[in-house]
């Protein structure tokens, strides 16, 4: 009958391709594409990934695609045409979920794939599981979207916002805001502010009323924002005194802020912790993956990542990467402080919940959008 | 009846070859075949002839522009992923009589549970999850946290109980023996159908050989269900079942999440069953599905399409108006003036499309902001208080603005284009005449240059309808446009569905106006030029 018949053919179809799996094992591609986000971050991912690699293997040509921004709609765009053409892909642990659950990304398993910290701790645990949020994801960096605000307001009497909740307070703080185009983080930072502890943020969230409280709070600041969709429109609104407050990525204002020297303070209250990693798209041929799994066991040890943060302040993702993180590359500075994952900067950060995003961003986004327009 | 209307119309005359006229009859070429079906053939190789000239041309149309849009009309409707995922499931929801007022009963979980079982293998249960999330709050986790659990279900008492009492049933190559036997896969359709199943998996999905593989639970689940639906078939080993202890499917789904019994979850997938969907169109104009089915208008809290489609167009033919000012003028000083004078300002019409859009776009920022170079000059004019500086960006305002300037050359150039064909002499005959300049213009030029005006309208409205960069950087919130929301949809929230909907919406309405427009003002009179 046709199950038998079809049981044999496979049988030898199953043999072969195991051979030949096995076969093309010890054989890696020469080439291959990683896609990032442009920028000062993509040069650090370089200076600290990528050249120390390439030294080592001077046979291997690496390809940049600055798409990391559009990297979920072109990576299910390259998947239903069935030419992937992308190895490794920067990703946030938002998108890289998505990718995960789209089955466009392949998981990972951390103990086998990744190297261990040099005192012998497993990959997973180095990372942890607050750091390993999804099947496919490779963290490498811990992110903030934190708070900068101008020092130097003559409206405020030398008085300094001290708490996130300062950014609610037009009469103490009278200025134009900036915040994201998004619900997210801009709805926890109202709860909290709300009066609504951190542990029972999305609980609250999860409920109409909860909503509603929320929105509330946004309101009495809506006709004093402006809403930025793009990562440098706070710095730049910071710069021009356009505003006063502004939320942004913590590498941003440390740029804006230590670089290039504007009257700016970082404020790391309740600073809402984001992660960027690694993706390897689903679909890659023998070779290629053998490549690319090999670049990201190198470009993801402890040395690596804490190496990162000499060109940029964003703190490693492993544990064990964190004592080793030394002086800026250029300014000479010690960026421990700099770092969102610092003690001293941590107390008081708040932690996203992706899964609970995953869940609600469709229908939340939606309900913001609609509360922007009104 | 009058005579006249009786009378039969008069004969084609036929002309014979040697030109003689007949009363009756085709008319003839000089060879003698009819004239009617020479000239056809010399048409029809002529005709082939220019075909084949602009083939290349209707392919790259049809592949680069037809077929795209015909796709994304598609995808507007299409919605198989909920029964290819679960096609077990859907089709036991249609015999369920539980729906809407209760959970569905056990056969609906046990059909579940295969299809969840081998979603959760091919890793296609997550995608269902994020497209029945837009729908539904939740679904997404629901599907992700229990297609993680599914694997563990307690259903291996089934696999020990059956393995014990017939030891053979623990052989896969005695399995695929029984299932190539078309009498026993009758007898036992659930477990047929759980072994085709399985074995499609083990070999596509897993890439290893049934035949050394242990059975999967699901399958001596499926021949639970067959045995306790009273099957016994010859050539299998009979087992009594009415002693084994057994296992609600539907508890284990409870235990995993327990909105697995809540009907409205249900409800949902019954819902977006079908292999096509009207849930994309009605999202697009603020509605939805409700509970039993029919469409209702989505809360207020979540109604923003409606609403964005309106202030597209009102704001595109905003914009399109004030290029006709601003560009008429420009146009007109630029046909009346001497070629050089007019070439040399031509280029500064031109120069805007030489630059970056971005560029062009940022530099507005730096211009219109609130401590920009407008509202600092205005503050030191005195003309605005310090403290009162006016918005005129990150509102409607900024986008009318920036996109005005992107967006004047489109109507500048068909209006100049259109002018430096009207004669001069027109006015000076008119003025001969005793019109002064301003009914000489009124009445001479400016009905002459309306089919200039329609040209650039049509360009700048379409253009302006579909930008989606210049909003979102200068629009804030109350200047962005639908194209914004398409590109989020299409970007970052990954539902293509919606995002085609309205894109296909979007085009239904500019085919509208471009009708309504050919209605009222006659699409004859545009013209680009000449």
């Amino acid at each position: 009958m046709n199950i038998t018949r079809l049981l044999t053919a496979t049988t030898a179809l199953v043999a072969t391709a195991t051979m030949a799996g096995a076969e093309a094992h010890t054989e890696m591609a020469n080439e291959m594409t990683i896609v990032s986000w442009g920028g000062a971050y993509q040069e650090s991912q370089l200076k600290a990934y990528v050249e120390p690699y390439l030294e080592a293997n001077p046979d291997v040509t690496v390809t940049w695609d600055e798409s990391s921004a559009e990297a979920v709609a072109k990576l299910r765009a390259q998947n239903e045409a069935g030419n992937v053409t992308w190895d490794l892909v920067d990703a946030t642990a938002a998108d890289a979920m998505r990718l995960c659950d789209e089955g466009l990304a392949m998981e990972i398993d951390a103990d086998e794939d990744l190297a261990p910290a040099p005192d012998g701790t497993p990959a997973s645990e180095d990372f942890g599981e607050e750091m390993l949020v999804s099947d496919c994801f490779v963290p490498q960096i811990a992110y903030s979207y934190t708070f900068g605000y101008r020092n130097d307001v003559a409206e405020w009497d030398g008085k300094q916002p001290e708490s996130v909740c300062d950014v609610f307070d037009l009469e103490t703080f009278p200025g134009q805001r900036s915040l994201e185009k998004r619900p997210h983080n801009n709805l926890e930072w109202a709860l909290i502010c709300d009066g609504v502890a951190y542990e029972d943020v999305y609980d609250v969230l999860e409920t109409e009323e909860g909503q509603d409280r929320a929105f509330a709070k946004l309101d009495t600041i809506k006709d004093e924002t402006i809403w930025w969709s793009s990562g440098a429109d706070t710095p730049q609104l910071l710069a021009d005194g356009e505003v006063v407050f502004g939320s942004t990525y913590n590498g941003r204002l440390f740029s804006l802020i230590v670089e290039q020297d504007q009257p700016v303070n970082m404020m790391w209250d309740t600073q809402s912790y984001d992660l960027d990693g690694w993706i390897i798209p689903e679909g890659l041929d023998e070779p290629q993956l053998a490549r690319v799994k090999d670049f990201l066991y190198f470009a993801t040890d402890t040395q690596r990542l804490a190496d990162q943060a000499k060109y940029i302040s964003y703190g490693p993702a492993r544990k064990s990467s964190a004592p080793l993180v030394g002086e800026h590359a250029t300014l000479g500075i010690d960026m421990a402080p700099h770092m969102p994952t610092n003690p001293e900067n941590s107390e008081g950060a708040f932690v996203q919940n992706y899964e609970w995003w995953a869940d609600y961003r469709d229908d939340l986004d939606a309900k913001f959008q609609a509360w922007l327009a009104q | 009846m009058t005579d006249s209307a009786t009378t039969p119309p008069s004969q084609p005359m036929a002309v014979l070859p040697g030109g003689e006229v007949t009363e009756n009859g085709p008319m003839l070429a000089a060879d003698g075949r009819p004239l009617k079906h020479s000239l056809n053939r010399a048409l029809r190789r002529e005709k082939l002839r220019a075909f084949l000239l602009i083939s290349p041309l209707l392919v790259f149309i049809l592949v680069a522009f037809v077929a795209p849009i015909a796709e994304m009309l598609f995808r507007s409707v299409e919605n198989q992923i909920v029964s290819e995922t679960l096609p077990r499931t859907v089709a036991a929801l249609r015999e369920d009589q539980n729906l809407p007022e209760a959970a569905p009963g056990e056969p609906v979980y046990e059909a579940l549970y295969t299809d969840l079982f081998i979603a959760a293998e091919y890793k296609s249960h997550t995608r269902l999850g994020s497209r029945l999330n837009y729908e539904s709050t939740g679904l997404s986790s629901l599907f992700r946290g229990t297609g993680r659990d599914v694997g563990r279900f307690d259903t291996d008492i089934y696999t020990d109980q059956f393995v014990e009492a017939a030891p053979a049933l623990e052989d896969p190559v005695a399995w695929s023996n029984w299932m190539a036997d078309d009498e026993i896969r009758e007898t036992l359709p659930f477990t047929a159908d759980a072994w085709d199943a399985w074995v499609t998996l083990t070999v596509e999905a897993n890439e290893d050989d049934p035949l050394e593989e242990d059975v999967e639970d699901f399958v001596y689940t499926a021949l639970y269900r067959d045995f306790a639906n009273g099957a016994s078939p010859s050539g299998f080993p009979d087992v009594d079942v009415s002693n084994f202890e057994s296992v609600s499917i539907k508890a284990l789904f409870e235990e995993s999440d327990e909105d697995w019994v809540d009907p409205d979850v249900w409800q949902v997938i019954k819902t977006y069953s079908p292999n096509y969907t009207d849930g994309y169109f009605l999202n697009s104009v603020d509605m939805m599905n409700g509970p039993g089915g029919e469409a209702e208008w989505r809360p207020e809290s979540e109604q923003i399409y409606l609403k964005l489609f309106w202030r597209t167009m009102w704001m595109s033919m905003a914009i399109t108006f004030s290029c006709i000012l601003l560009g008429y003028p420009i146009a007109f000083l630029l046909s009346t003036l001497p070629l050089r004078t007019a070439n040399v300002l031509m280029i500064l019409v031109l120069l805007p499309f030489w630059t970056s859009l971005l560029v062009r776009t940022s530099a507005w920022k730096v211009l219109l902001q609130q401590q920009g170079v407008i509202n600092d000059t205005l503050v030191w004019l005195g003309l605005v208080d310090d403290l009162n500086r006016l918005q005129l960006i990150n509102n409607a305002t900024g986008t009318v603005i920036a996109m005005t300037h992107i967006l004047l050359p489109f109507m500048i150039l068909p209006l100049y284009s259109v002018m430096k064909t009207i004669p001069p002499s027109y006015m000076r005959a008119a003025k001969s005449m005793g019109a002064n300049d301003w009914t000489a213009f009124w009445r001479v030029w400016f009905p002459l240059s309306v089919p200039g005006i329609g040209a650039g309208s049509i360009l700048a409205f379409i253009l302006s309808i579909g930008y989606y960069i210049t909003p979102e950087i200068v629009g804030g919130t109350s200047g962005v446009f639908i194209s914004n929301r398409i590109a989020y949809h299409i970007s970052s929230s990954l539902n293509w569905g919606l995002a085609a909907a309205l894109g296909t919406i979007l085009l239904a309405l500019v085919l509208t106006l471009y009708w309504v427009y050919d209605r009222i003002v006659g699409i004859d009179n545009v013209k680009l030029g000449g």
